[in-house]
């Protein structure tokens, strides 16, 4: 009875072979690295810089242990190990001298990281160390409201503006445009105009609600926006400042930043091993300003394009991305708060392009230079810290107002990523930090250790006991503890779920509440072996009798870790996930791999005499009765 | 090795009155601490700024005082952490502030004069520190802040350290306590329903109340010791409610097995022969989880410290209240022999 199917020994196997490998990259420890990213948005780190890094250190006769190229993140990203630290900043010096020959603009950022050596075919599966939280590895976090309320704001100004064109342009009558909190209050003189109004705006403006109202004398319509509509304002801003914030951080060179949504209005930023809260604020308030202008196409601007002579009067230069310059007059056409929105989208013969949509006034400005400026070709330009890149440069090639689209991108990648440069140039709301944390890194370092040597110290003590107690028994259950651990270690590690210093606690805790399975177990048969059962329907009965409790205790404490990990965040998210995965891995490992083991010791033993589970008291046959229960 | 030798049913019931007028009058004395003391609530839940400064010897803490008071006009506490060397110091939002800068004031008001243990050459970089953060945020370049960052890296270890800063806004701080209480009150509600679904009412109401007794004098522990209560202590609280409610099940479980298997027995000697079947398995269990949240309250650090606290005391409640407090609410709101072994009832039903 005490025998296993087959299939259960090999569930066994599998779930051991799942936990060592998936575990194992924990104890690679880390080597030193350069990373190297592109800080330029029309640069991209590549195959050919990925060649070009291995040429320029096999030159210098720099020792590399393996290169990588992740295209995976936000930015892609060059990696090189080294063997120690000393290479490594020999390394990063080169490196920088040879990928940023002009000091003054770099196009990449170099910095020092430390990577896991995990050997690549265990990268290739996916098993990589945990993630640990700042808590334990040092950073900084930064929690930003946004003001959602501004981008409708913002918005409703240019639905205003947008209505005052929309109306004049129809020869549609009206007597002013108030705001009235979220709403648009168009006055007319009779009610004959407004219901010509409202045919009008309903067939131009679909994202409005329309609404009468007023006297009859008097009469209004009142237009707001659709509950769709709103919302789709309200996602786009976040997703723009997010977009905004991932190119800011990308600079900064920090290996694994992480920048997410919390909630509806809120970002969470975290960025490992970063020391200063003050430069990393600047970066990420920084305001980046785009502007348009048009390109200097006289004699002395082309003359002025390969840089032997200066610029005329009233133009610059600029290059576009790393290479081509370009020569731009400096009068600003419309800037970045002028835009509206920028999507890549398809032009009618089906090419890839993008539509930005300006304000009305930029839309006017646009208006007369377009049709003064007939196929002359127009840059748009990036500012950040004060210097300029050209995003782009296409021809005029026809009178346009505040709708435009930009062609002969290539494909849709380059539209993409161009609409994407042009949206993420300025926030689209403005944030506040509410939440900042800074942990140095040796807080981080104390943390890892006095977390791993109170759970080393209680699990030996658990260990000690339970072997002491329970003989045979127990050491099947610290067996069974130690595949517990193993497990949770392995699905942290598979899940990549943020390990902190609450879910340190978590595991210690959680092994501390996995024993008690083995314990009701080991009690259990001990009861029946009480009564007088044979040994072998003992070990039986004790596994089958303890389970429901098993179960039902589990269940308890599984609905506190699910509502913890529903509404807590940061550390507290990361104690309840631990928690949770801990109590799945330790009904597995208790009850399935313990009983396992049980019945490949004892289960093909047919005359088992006793079971070596400690000793069993019996109370005298006077007492017994009562004691039985 | 055995270490429960009992020779007969223990008689908990009969103790169970002084135990729970002991149970009345502390849960009674945390509740009024909570009400007229309060919670010593941490940052997260208050708002404010926390900083933890080493210091390279024991510091100060009345000099650390008097050079906060200099430019701080609230309340502010200074306290070590964990060893001498640390101070933890707590500081309430002020209006004005961005995130950040109070902690920047703060720690160079304290770094203005060397302390003991730090290198010489540290005054120059304390000094430099304090030019940087006068500037405003925009001049804060990469190339204003690398020399300074560059000269704290070479001296890492030697001078007053920083290690760790957390700002928390006000509007996220009394979301964050919505949010706990919502918690907490979620995990009593899915605990209390899914006791309801697996035993019978009376029952289910009183492992609640046993293990709320317990919830609130753990909280309440808290608000008498004025030990600092945080998010994790909170996470504590609530795992351990989940933990021990479990203590009451199984017993629970024992007490329906008896009344099936002893017919005749009283429901006091049903409870009794229950506990005292369960009792040692109780103990070793609750000692196994307790060795280790002991080790973390020993060996965690201070960072550990409250919530290994936490649950180190909730666990010694959860036991408590199990045997003690949950069996006897169960007796008081009149449990029977019918309201558990209705099987049994429906067989004697055909048979007569």
């Amino acid at each position: 009875m005490n025998r296993y199917a087959l299939w259960k020994y090999l569930v066994i196997v599998a779930a051991l072979v799942f936990g060592v490998l998936y575990t194992v990259p924990n104890f690679y420890g880390e080597a030193p690295a350069v990373q190297i990213a592109s800080i330029k948005a029309t640069v991209h780190a590549d195959t050919s810089l990925l060649s070009q890094v291995e040429l320029s250190l096999q030159r210098a006769g720099i020792a590399q242990l393996g290169t990588t190229l992740d295209t995976i993140g936000q930015n892609p990203t060059v990696r090189v190990r080294f063997a120690d630290t000393d290479t490594q900043s020999r390394a990063r010096d080169l490196l920088d001298r040879e990928l940023n020959p002009d000091r003054t603009d770099p196009a990449y950022i170099i910095a020092p990281n430390l990577i896991s050596s995990t050997p690549g075919w265990l990268q290739r599966i996916h098993a990589l160390p945990m993630y640990l939280g700042l808590d334990l590895r040092g950073g900084v976090h930064f929690l930003m409201q946004v003001d959602l309320d501004e981008a409708i704001n913002k918005r409703l100004q240019t639905i205003e503006s947008d209505l005052r064109t929309l109306l004049r342009d129809k020869d549609v009558r009206h007597a002013g445009i108030r705001r009235d909190g979220e709403r648009l209050e168009i006055r007319f003189r009779d009610s004959a105009s407004r219901t010509q109004a409202h045919g009008v705006i309903h067939d131009a403006m679909s994202d409005l609600v329309l609404q009468d109202g007023g006297t009859e004398a008097d009469p209004l319509l009142i237009a707001a926006l659709t509950p769709a509509a709103r919302t789709a304002v309200q996602d786009n801003a976040l997703k723009q400042n997010i977009t905004t914030l991932k190119n800011r951080i990308n600079e900064l060179g920090v290996a694994e930043p992480v920048i997410q949504q919390q909630g509806a209005d809120r970002v969470v930023v975290e960025l490992p091993g970063v020391q200063d809260t003050a430069r990393a604020k600047n970066i990420i308030g920084r305001t980046a300003t785009l502007e348009a202008r048009l390109v200097d196409v006289s004699a002395d601007g082309l003359a002025a394009v390969n840089g032997t002579v200066p610029p005329p009067f009233g133009s610059e230069r600029f290059t576009i991305g790393r290479g081509t310059p370009v020569v731009l007059k400096k009068d600003v056409i419309f800037s970045g708060q002028q835009l509206q929105g920028a999507q890549a989208t398809f032009d009618e013969r089906q090419q890839a392009a993008v539509a930005v949509e300006l304000n009305e006034s930029a839309g006017r400005i646009m208006r007369q230079v377009t049709r003064e400026n007939l196929k002359k070709p127009m840059a748009v330009v990036l500012f950040e810290r004060g210097r300029g890149e050209v995003l782009t440069v296409a021809t005029i090639q026809s009178e346009f107002g505040s709708r435009f689209q930009i062609t002969g991108l290539g494909n849709a990648q380059t539209a993409n990523d161009l609409a994407l440069l042009l949206r993420a140039g300025a926030l689209a709301a403005p944030m506040q930090i509410i939440e900042e944390r800074l942990i140095g890194p040796s807080l981080g370092a104390t943390n890892i250790e006095s977390g791993f040597r109170s759970t080393e110290f209680g699990f030996a003590a658990i260990s000690v006991f339970m072997i002491l107690y329970y003989v045979v028994f127990g050491a099947v259950s610290v067996l069974a503890l130690a595949i517990n651990l193993m497990l949770l270690v392995a699905l942290l590690s598979l899940l990549q779920a943020t390990l902190t210093l609450p879910g340190i606690a978590a595991i210690a805790f959680t092994l501390g509440m996995a024993i008690d399975a083995n314990v009701l177990i080991n009690e259990r048969i001990r009861e029946e072996l009480r009564k007088g059962t044979a040994p072998q329907q003992a070990i039986a009965q004790g596994y089958e009798r303890a389970f429901a409790t098993i179960l039902d205790s589990n269940v308890t404490t599984l609905i506190a870790g699910v509502f913890l990990f529903m509404l807590g965040s940061g550390p507290v998210r990361g104690f309840a996930v631990v928690h949770v995965l801990g109590i799945l891995t330790s009904i597995f490992s208790a009850v399935f791999i313990s009983r396992g083991v049980v019945n490949l010791l004892y289960g093909s033993r047919r005359r088992l005499q006793s079971v070596p589970i400690g000793q069993i008291w019996r109370p005298s046959a006077a007492a017994g009765g009562a004691a039985r229960g | 090795m055995e270490f429960f030798r009992i020779h007969r049913t223990i008689p908990f019931m009969r103790y169970a009155l002084v135990f729970n007028v002991i149970s009345l009058i502390t849960f009674l004395t945390a509740v009024g601490f909570l009400a007229f003391r309060g919670l010593n609530l941490s940052i997260e839940f208050t708002g404010g700024t926390v900083m933890e400064v080493a210091f390279r010897a024991p510091a100060n803490l009345e000099g650390i005082r008097s050079a906060i008071g200099a430019t701080e006009k609230g309340e502010f506490q200074v306290q070590s952490f964990g060893s001498a060397n640390d101070v933890l110091i707590r500081l309430p939002a002020r209006a004005g502030f961005t995130s950040g800068q109070q902690a920047e004031q703060v720690f160079s008001a304290l770094t203005a004069v060397p302390s003991a243990g730090e290198a010489p050459a540290c005054a120059a970089v304390h000094a430099d520190y304090a030019k940087f953060i006068q500037l405003p945020q925009a001049e804060r370049s990469p190339e204003a802040s690398a020399p300074l960052l560059n000269a704290q890296h070479q001296l890492a270890g030697q001078c007053t350290e920083l290690r760790r800063v957390e700002y928390v806004g006000p509007q996220v701080g009394s979301e964050l306590a919505q949010d706990g209480g919502v918690a907490l009150l979620m995990v009593v509600l899915g605990i209390a329903l899914y006791l309801a679904i697996r035993f019978e009412k009376k029952f289910s109401a009183a492992a609640i109340i046993a293990n709320l007794h317990d919830v609130v004098l753990v909280i309440g522990m808290f608000a008498i010791f004025r030990w600092e209560f945080s998010l994790p202590v909170l996470a504590a609280v609530l795992a351990v409610l989940g933990y021990s409610v479990n203590e009451s099940v199984i017993i629970f479980d024992r007490v329906r097995e008896h009344f099936r298997t002893m017919r005749k027995a009283s429901v006091v000697e049903v409870i009794d022969s229950a506990i005292t079947a369960t009792i040692s398995r109780t103990i070793i269990t609750h000692g196994a989880t307790l060795t280790m949240t002991v080790t973390m309250l020993l060996f965690g650090g201070p960072a550990l410290h409250n919530f290994a606290l936490a649950l180190t005391l909730g666990i010694l409640f959860g036991v408590y209240s199990s045997v003690f407090v949950a069996a006897a609410i169960a007796k008081y709101l009149g449990v029977k022999r019918s309201d558990l072994v209705r099987p049994v009832k429906d067989e004697r039903a055909v048979l007569q």
